[in-house]
C-alpha cells in the first residue's frame, strides 16, 4: 500500500513492487498529463515534482523522472504533477510564461518542462537568486524538446517570476487536512493478490533492518534512486517480486566529518546520499567535482542518483569512481557476514580502499548481502590540485566516452602524489599506474608528459563502442594528459612571470 | 430546430488578423496536461494492447512461425502474422516492397515478424519475450548488405538512378582552369519525436474500423488499413487530433501500426492499442537517409563554378518507401543557392539491409546541399579567399546569362534580389568581417582553442515534387449561434498549422479567433488528402480553408443583398465581413448587421451554412524523362552565420553565436514562424553535430534511446542567438496572403555550424586546406580531422615532439 499526497489530495494505492510512478499515474490513476517519452530517464517528458518536508516542516520539491522512480517510494511524500498546478483557469506562473513565450509546439515534452520550471519557481519563492545560464541549464538540461530549440523555454524561465498566482497553493494539502483517503484499486496486475502480500517493496528504517533483509533475501535488488535498476524493468521487462529500498535507512543518509586511522581528514558520505545532497559540500571543497555532477546527469537524475549506486554499479563509464580513485577514497561496507556462527542479527562492517573494490567488468569486492554504507571523501589538501575532464558527444546529460580525473601537487617544481584515473578506458574505472609513474617526481616538462602519454598505451587497451572508437579513446586520453601539461606548466609560469595565461580548454566543458 | 441559441457575439474587439502572433491553439492544453495524445485517450472497456516481435537479425530467412503456439502462450489473447492477413500484405506507400509482416525474407534488424495482443502492454511485451525465448522464431541468418556505396556499384537499388543535366559539363570540366573535387559522408538522423508511434483502433458495427493515430498522412493510412483488411475505404475512418512531433517520421511510417492494430481489432471485435516503446520505435522505423556524396567541379580563377558533376548516393534501406522523391529532392538541392553552370547531377538509391529510410524535415534537401557547401569551402581554400566571398560570387544572380539564374533542372530562380539583399543584410548585422579579423588574430595567438565562422545561405523549393499531392480540401461549418468550425486535410504536429488555419478563417469571416474552432483531422470530413509534409501544410490547406470561406461569404452576401434590411435589400457591391459584422454600403447608407443575426437569418432563409473548399497549386510540372521542369511553385530563402570555438586537443566545441535572417514572405504568424526557424535550426544542428547513429557489424542499431542518441538539449542553445524574419518581401507568387512555407527551409541553416567547424579546423594549417569532416561532426570526428591536418602539416613542414603546434 502506498500512501501519499497527489496534488494535495491523500491517496492510497496498491501496486506491485516494480511499479513506477509513471505507471501508477497513467495506468492506475488515469492521470495522463505526465507523458512517457523514453522510459529510461533520459528525456524528461515524465518529470514530476516530489515533495518532502524539511526540518521546518515545509514541503521542498525536487524534479524526478516518474518513469524510473519506484511508486512505493512515494510513501509519505507529496507528488505534484502537471494537472495540479492551475487553479481553475488561473495558470501557474510556469504555465502562463510558457504560453506567453510560445514555448510549446507539439506539447508532448511540455508537461515535463512545466514541472522542471515549477521546481525552479518554488526555489525562487523560497530563496530568490539570479537565474544564471548555468542555473537554467542545471534545471532544464534533463528535459528534451525536439521542436522549439529551447529559446522560448529559456524566455519562459526568465520571465515566469513576473506572473502572479493566487495565494492558495493548490498542489499542497489544505490547512484542514481531511482524513478521507480515496482508495484506488489496482487495475492492472499480472500478480495474483495473494502473491503480492507475500512479497513486496521493503523499506527498512535502520541499517540493522536492512542487513537483516539482505540476509533473508539476498536475491532482492537494492534500490535507491533507481536511475539504473529501473531500466531493467522498463527495458528488459524484469519482474522484481521483492525490492529493498535504501532511501529510508538513516545510516546511509548522513554526511559526517571524520578522521581516518591514517590521519586523513574528510567525510563519510552515506551510500544513499544523492548527488543533489552532495552538491553543496563539493561546491565548497571540490568545485571541479561539483561541475562534473552537472555533466553527469540531469537535475532529475542528480536528485535521485546516489554516490553509492554509482560505485556499486561498477560500470566502466560511471563518472564518480575515477574521481574518487584519484582522491584516494575508501569504502565502508556493511553486510550480514558469512552467516556462520553469528546470531543472525549482527552487522559485519569493514573498510577497504576504493582501489581494491573494482575487480572486473561489473564485478566488485562486495560480498553477498553487503552494501556500501559510506564513501570516504578526503578533505582537500592545500597545494594538491584536482582536475576532472569528461569527454562525451553532448555536453549535458551524456555518458562519458572518456573521463580523466587527475590529482597532483607541485613540490619545488616537481610533480608529487600524481594520481591519474580514467573511466571508459578499461573494463573498470582504473588508475593509469604506468603514466603516473612517468610523472611522479618529475618536472612537468614536455619530455615527462611524452613519456606519460606513451605509458598510457601500456595502461589501457580501450574498446570501441557507441560512444567512441578505441582510437579516439586512446588519442583523447593522451591529449588530456597534454592538456594537463599545459595547465601544470601554465601554473608554473604564472608564478614565474605575469604573462597572462592562454585558455587551453572550453570553459563550458572543463575548468 | 425551432428556436435558436442566442448568438455568441463579442463586442468591439474583433480585430482578427491573419498576421498576428497568436499563441498555439493548444498552448493552454499543452501546459496543463489536458492536450490528449494517443496513449492518453481513455481506452474502451476490453481494449487489447499489442506488442511486436522484431527481427534480431538484418538479413535472413524466417522459418514458418507456428502462430497457434504463440497464441497458446500465457497471457496471449490473439496473435497475428503474415498468413493471418485477409487482404493486401504489402503496405508500401508509393511503390511495393514493405510487407506488413515478414513472410520469409528478413530485410532488416527490427522488421516486424508478428504481433501479440494481451490485456496490457506489459503483458503483451512479456508474451513476445516468452515467444522469442520459446524458440518459435527460427532464422537462417545471411550476410547483410550494409554499405550503400558498394550496393550502388553492384546496382542494388530500390529505384532507378535519375540524372539531371544542363549543358556540356564534360567539356566545361576539361576546359576549366582548375578542378576541385571531394567526397563526404553525411549521416542519417533519428526523428526522435517525443511521442513515439502510437494508434488506437476500434471496430465499427460494420466491417470497418475507426483509427486514432499519431500520423501525418491519415488518408494513406485509411487506404492501407482498408487494403489490409480487404474492405472498401469508406469503412475506415482515420482521426488525428495532434501529434507529439512528426518531422516526417509519421508520414509513411505510422501506417504499419494502424494496419496491425486494425487486424487485431477486427479479429477480436475489441479495441486495440499499439504504442511502440522507444527502443522498438528506433529499431523498427526508418530515419533520415545517410548520403555519400562526391563532387568534381571546374572553377575559374575567381573561384566561380563553371560546371562539373555531382553524384549523390542515398542509403534507402531495404525498400523504396519515399526514397524516389527524397533522392530527387537531394538532387534538386545539390545547387543550394549557387549556379552550377554546366552540370550533371546523378542520384542513386541504394538498397541496404537497414530499416527503410524515410521522410525527415528537408526530405533529402539538406543532404544534397551539404555537397555544394563542402565544395564552397574547398574552393575558397583552393583560391585563397574567404569562404563567404566565394559563396557570394557563386550565388544565382539576375541580369547575366540565363544560365546564372536557371537551375540544373531548368527552373528559373525568382526573387534573386531578395536572396542577395538577405545575405548582405546578414553579413552586416552579424558583423561578419570584423569578427573574421578578430578570429584570425585569436587563432594566431591560441594554440589549442580555435574559432571558426561561416555564413551559409538556403534556397529551398516549395511544393511536393509529386505533382498530384499539391492539392488540399477544407470543410467549413457555421452554426446558428455564429460559432464556426473548420476542418481541413492537414495535421497538427506542433508546427502551428491549426492555429494558422483558424487565423485564415477568422480573417476571412471578420471574426475573433475565439469564434473559430478547429477539429481533429478526419478522413470522413475531408477525404483523399495529401500528407502534411513538404512544408506545404499552410500553403495548401490554408488556401482551401480560404476558398471555403470565400464561397460561403458569396452565398451570404447574395442572401443579405436580397433579403436583409426589410424590403430595401443591401448594397451588394463592396459588401464585406469585418469586426463581427456584415457591412454594406458606406457613409450615411452604411448598414452593419451582427454576424450572429446574419447567420440566423440565413438559416431561416434556408441558406446552407456549410461549405467545402479546395486548392491545387498552379504552374508546377517536372518531366523525369528530360530531368527538366518547374517542380517548385516558389523558393524560400534564408541565411545563417555561426561561430564556433573548438578545442583541438579533444574535439570538444561550442557554438557561441548564431545570427539568422530568414524569408517567410509576409508571415502568417510571426511567433509561430520564428518558432519554426529556431527549432529547425537547432534540429539541423543536432543532425550535423551530436546525433550519431551507429550500427554494429551485423546491422543492428546500437542507439536505442536517448541515453545513447543525443539530440540537442537546453545547453546547446547558442548563448547568442539572433533570429529575425526578413520583412518587406512578400512572396512573388500568389500564395496564401503572400506568405511562404517555413517548416523545412530553416533546418538547413544549421549547415553554417558545420562549415564553421571546418573553418576553425582549417586555421590549424593556416587556411590552406579545408579538412574532410563527415557528419555528424562529433567531438571524435572533429578531433580526428584536427589530427589528420596536423599530421599533414607535420609531414610538410617540420618535425616536432609537441602535440600542440
Amino acid at each position: 500500500m502506498i500512501e501519499f499526497l497527489l496534488n494535495g489530495q491523500p491517496r492510497r494505492c496498491e501496486a506491485t513492487p516494480d511499479t513506477s510512478v509513471l505507471e501508477l499515474l497513467r495506468d492506475t490513476l488515469g492521470q495522463t498529463g505526465t507523458k512517457e517519452g523514453c522510459a529510461t530517464g533520459d528525456c524528461g517528458a515524465c518529470t514530476v515534482a516530489i515533495g518532502e518536508r524539511d526540518d521546518q516542516g515545509t514541503l521542498r520539491y525536487q524534479a524526478a523522472n516518474a518513469c524510473i522512480t519506484p511508486a512505493h517510494q512515494l510513501n509519505d511524500r507529496a507528488l505534484v504533477t502537471v494537472e495540479g498546478l492551475a487553479r481553475g483557469d488561473a495558470l501557474h506562473p510556469a504555465q502562463a510564461a510558457m504560453v506567453a513565450c510560445h514555448a510549446s509546439q507539439c506539447g508532448f515534452c511540455t508537461p515535463g518542462i512545466v514541472m522542471s520550471l515549477f521546481t525552479l519557481h518554488e526555489e525562487q519563492q523560497r530563496a530568490p537568486a539570479p537565474l544564471t545560464a548555468a542555473r537554467l541549464e542545471a534545471t532544464l538540461g534533463g528535459n528534451l524538446c525536439r521542436c522549439t530549440g529551447y529559446r522560448p523555454i529559456r524566455d519562459a524561465a526568465m520571465t515566469m517570476g513576473d506572473y502572479h498566482y493566487p495565494a492558495v497553493r493548490v498542489w499542497e494539502p489544505a490547512a484542514s487536512e481531511s482524513n478521507d483517503v480515496e482508495e484506488v484499486d489496482k487495475t492492472e496486475s499480472a500478480e495474483p493478490a495473494s502473491q503480492q502480500k507475500a512479497f513486496g517493496f521493503i523499506q527498512p528504517a535502520s541499517l540493522e533492518a536492512l542487513i537483516a533483509e539482505r540476509r533473508a533475501h539476498p536475491e532482492a535488488p537494492l534500490v535507491a534512486g533507481g536511475t539504473d535498476l529501473w531500466l531493467e524493468v522498463t527495458q528488459r521487462l524484469a519482474r522484481f517480486p521483492r525490492v529493498v529500498d535504501l532511501t529510508r535507512v538513516p545510516e546511509l543518509q548522513h554526511i559526517e566529518p571524520t578522521t581516518l586511522d591514517d590521519g586523513r581528514q574528510g567525510w563519510w558520505v552515506g551510500g544513499a546520499v544523492t548527488y543533489a545532497r552532495l552538491e553543496p559540500l563539493l561546491a565548497e571543497h571540490y568545485p571541479a567535482f561539483e561541475h562534473l555532477l552537472h555533466r553527469l546527469g540531469s537535475a532529475q537524475v542528480r536528485n535521485r542518483g546516489t554516490l553509492g549506486g554509482n560505485i556499486a554499479n561498477a560500470s566502466p563509464i560511471g563518472d564518480t569512481p575515477p574521481v574518487l580513485l584519484a582522491l584516494g577514497s575508501r569504502l565502508w561496507l556493511a553486510g550480514p557476514g558469512d552467516g556462520e556462527g553469528g546470531s543472525g542479527e549482527e552487522v559485519v562492517e569493514r573498510e577497504l580502499p576504493l582501489d581494491e573494490f573494482f575487480l572486473d567488468y561489473k564485478r566488485t569486492e562486495l560480498r553477498p548481502g553487503e552494501v556500501i554504507r559510506a564513501i570516504f571523501l578526503p578533505h582537500p589538501q592545500p597545494e594538491r590540485e584536482l582536475r576532472i575532464w569528461k569527454l562525451s558527444k553532448r555536453r549535458e546529460d551524456d555518458i562519458s566516452a572518456v573521463l580523466g580525473a587527475f590529482t597532483w601537487r607541485l613540490d619545488d617544481g616537481v610533480m608529487r602524489d600524481v594520481r591519474l584515473a580514467f573511466g571508459g578506458m578499461a573494463a573498470t574505472p582504473k588508475r593509469a599506474l604506468a603514466a603516473e609513474a612517468a610523472l611522479e617526481g618529475y618536472a612537468p616538462t614536455p619530455a615527462a608528459f611524452a613519456a606519460a602519454r606513451a605509458a598510457l598505451e601500456t595502461d589501457f587497451q580501450p574498446m570501441s563502442d557507441v560512444r567512441g572508437s578505441a582510437n579516439y579513446r586512446r588519442l583523447s586520453a593522451a591529449n588530456l594528459l597534454e592538456r594537463l601539461r599545459l595547465v601544470v606548466s601554465q601554473r608554473d609560469q604564472l608564478d614565474n612571470n605575469s604573462h597572462g595565461s592562454r585558455e587551453v580548454m572550453l570553459h563550458a566543458y572543463a575548468h | 430546430m425551432r428556436t435558436l441559441t442566442k448568438p455568441r457575439q463579442r463586442q468591439g474587439s474583433a480585430t482578427a488578423s491573419s498576421t498576428h502572433a497568436h499563441a498555439h491553439e493548444s498552448a493552454i492544453k499543452h501546459v496543463t496536461g489536458r492536450a490528449t495524445y494517443i496513449d492518453d485517450i481513455q481506452a474502451p472497456a476490453g481494449c487489447l494492447h499489442l506488442a511486436l516481435a522484431l527481427s534480431p537479425v538484418a538479413h535472413g530467412r524466417l522459418a514458418p512461425v507456428d502462430m497457434e503456439r504463440v497464441r497458446a502462450l500465457p497471457g496471449v489473447v490473439d496473435a497475428v502474422g503474415f498468413h493471418d492477413v485477409p487482404g493486401h500484405t504489402d503496405i508500401g506507400p508509393v511503390f511495393p516492397g514493405d510487407p506488413i509482416f515478414v513472410e520469409e525474407e528478413i530485410s532488416y534488424a527490427g522488421q516486424v515478424l508478428f504481433a501479440i495482443a494481451a490485456q496490457s502492454q506489459r503483458a503483451a511485451r512479456e508474451a513476445v519475450k516468452a515467444a522469442m525465448d520459446a524458440g518459435v522464431v527460427k532464422i537462417d541468418e545471411q550476410p547483410a548488405s550494409l554499405d550503400p556505396v558498394a550496393a550502388a556499384e553492384r546496382g542494388e537499388l530500390v529505384r532507378p538512378t535519375h540524372v539531371q543535366e544542363s549543358g556540356d559539363w564534360q567539356a566545361t570540366l576539361a576546359m576549366a582552369s582548375s578542378v576541385v573535387e571531394g567526397e563526404q559522408f553525411v549521416g542519417g538522423q533519428e526523428h526522435f519525436y517525443l511521442e513515439g508511434q502510437a494508434c488506437l483502433v476500434t471496430p465499427t458495427e460494420d466491417e470497418g474500423v475507426v483509427v486514432h493515430t499519431s500520423n501525418q498522412h491519415p488518408s494513406e493510412t485509411q487506404k492501407l488499413v482498408a487494403e489490409v483488411l480487404g474492405i472498401p475505404l469508406h469503412a475506415v475512418t482515420v482521426e488525428v487530433r495532434r501529434m507529439g512531433g512528426g518531422f516526417g517520421g509519421k508520414e509513411t511510417q505510422a501506417s504499419p501500426w494502424a494496419c496491425i492494430a486494425a487486424l487485431i481489432s477486427r479479429r477480436t471485435g475489441r479495441a486495440a492499442k499499439l504504442r511502440l516503446p522507444r527502443a522498438e520505435d528506433m529499431r523498427a522505423t526508418g530515419k533520415r537517409h545517410p548520403f555519400h556524396n562526391r563532387y568534381r567541379l571546374g572553377i575559374d580563377e575567381a573561384g566561380v563554378i563553371q560546371g562539373g558533376e555531382l553524384t549523390l548516393i542515398g542509403d534507402c534501406g531495404y525498400s523504396p518507401d519515399l526514397s524516389e522523391a527524397i533522392v530527387d529532392r537531394a538532387m534538386f538541392h545539390a545547387d543550394n543557392a549557387y549556379s552550377l553552370g554546366q552540370a550533371r547531377v546523378t542520384g542513386h538509391r541504394a538498397r541496404t539491409h537497414f530499416a527503410s529510410n524515410t521522410a525527415f524535415r528537408g526530405f533529402g534537401g539538406p543532404q544534397g546541399m551539404m555537397v555544394i557547401e563542402a565544395a564552397m569551402d574547398d574552393i575558397a581554400r583552393r583560391v585563397g579567399e574567404d569562404p563567404l566571398t566565394i559563396r557570394k560570387r557563386n550565388l544565382y544572380r539576375g541580369g547575366e546569362a540565363p544560365l546564372r539564374r536557371t537551375t540544373h533542372y531548368g527552373q528559373t530562380v525568382e526573387q534573386l534580389g531578395l536572396l542577395h539583399e538577405l545575405v548582405e543584410r546578414l553579413e552586416t548585422s552579424s558583423e561578419y568581417w570584423q569578427r573574421r579579423r578578430e578570429i584570425i588574430d585569436f587563432n594566431a595567438q591560441s594554440p589549442v582553442l580555435k574559432r571558426g565562422l561561416a555564413l551559409t545561405p538556403v534556397k529551398f523549393g516549395i511544393s511536393f515534387t509529386a505533382q498530384h499531392l499539391n492539392q488540399a480540401g477544407a470543410l467549413l461549418h457555421v452554426y446558428t449561434d455564429g460559432s464556426v468550425q473548420i476542418n481541413h486535410g492537414g495535421t497538427e504536429m506542433g508546427q502551428g498549422l491549426h492555429t494558422k488555419i483558424c487565423q485564415v478563417v477568422a480573417r476571412e469571416l471578420g471574426l475573433d479567433l475565439e469564434a473559430v474552432r478547429i477539429t481533429a483531422t478526419r478522413t470522413d470530413k475531408v477525404p483523399n488528402t495529401s500528407p502534411t509534409a513538404a512544408s506545404s501544410g499552410a500553403d495548401l490547406n490554408g488556401m482551401a480553408a480560404r476558398d471555403a470561406c470565400l464561397r460561403l461569404k458569396e452565398r451570404l452576401f447574395d442572401f443579405a443583398a436580397a433579403n436583409l434590411h426589410a424590403d430595401q435589400g443591401l448594397e451588394r457591391d463592396g459588401m464585406r465581413l469585418e469586426a463581427g459584422h456584415l457591412v454594406a454600403g458606406s457613409g450615411e447608407s452604411q448598414r452593419r448587421i451582427p454576424w450572429g443575426e446574419l447567420v440566423q437569418a440565413a438559416y431561416f432563409g434556408r441558406i446552407s451554412l456549410s461549405e467545402k473548399g479546395f486548392y491545387a497549386t498552379p504552374l508546377i510540372h517536372y518531366d523525369r524523362e528530360t530531368g527538366k521542369g518547374r517542380p517548385f511553385y516558389y523558393y524560400a530563402f534564408g541565411a545563417a552565420v555561426s561561430e564556433v570555438q573548438v578545442d583541438t586537443l579533444t574535439g570538444e566545441y561550442q557554438v557561441t553565436r548564431v545570427d539568422i535572417l530568414h524569408d517567410v514572405g509576409d508571415s502568417l504568424n510571426p511567433a509561430i514562424d520564428l518558432g519554426q526557424v529556431e527549432g529547425g535550426f537547432i534540429q539541423g544542428m543536432g543532425w550535423l553535430t551530436s546525433e550519431e547513429l551507429r550500427w554494429n557489424g551485423d546491422g543492428r542499431l546500437l542507439n536505442e534511446g536517448p541515453a545513447t542518441y543525443k539530440i540537442p538539449t537546453f545547453g546547446d542553445l547558442p548563448p547568442v542567438f539572433n533570429v529575425e524574419l526578413m520583412e518587406g518581401h512578400p512572396n512573388s507568387m500568389a500564395s496564401l496572403y503572400r506568405s511562404k512555407a517555413v517548416g523545412e527551409p530553416p533546418f538547413m541553416l544549421a549547415i553554417s555550424v558545420w562549415s564553421a567547424l571546418r573553418d576553425a579546423l582549417a586555421s590549424l594549417v593556416n587556411y590552406r586546406e579545408a579538412p574532410r569532416l563527415d557528419t555528424p561532426a562529433t567531438p571524435e570526428r572533429v578531433l580526428m580531422a584536427a589530427e589528420a591536418l596536423r599530421r599533414h602539416a607535420h609531414l610538410e613542414t617540420r618535425p616536432s615532439e609537441e602535440v600542440v603546434p
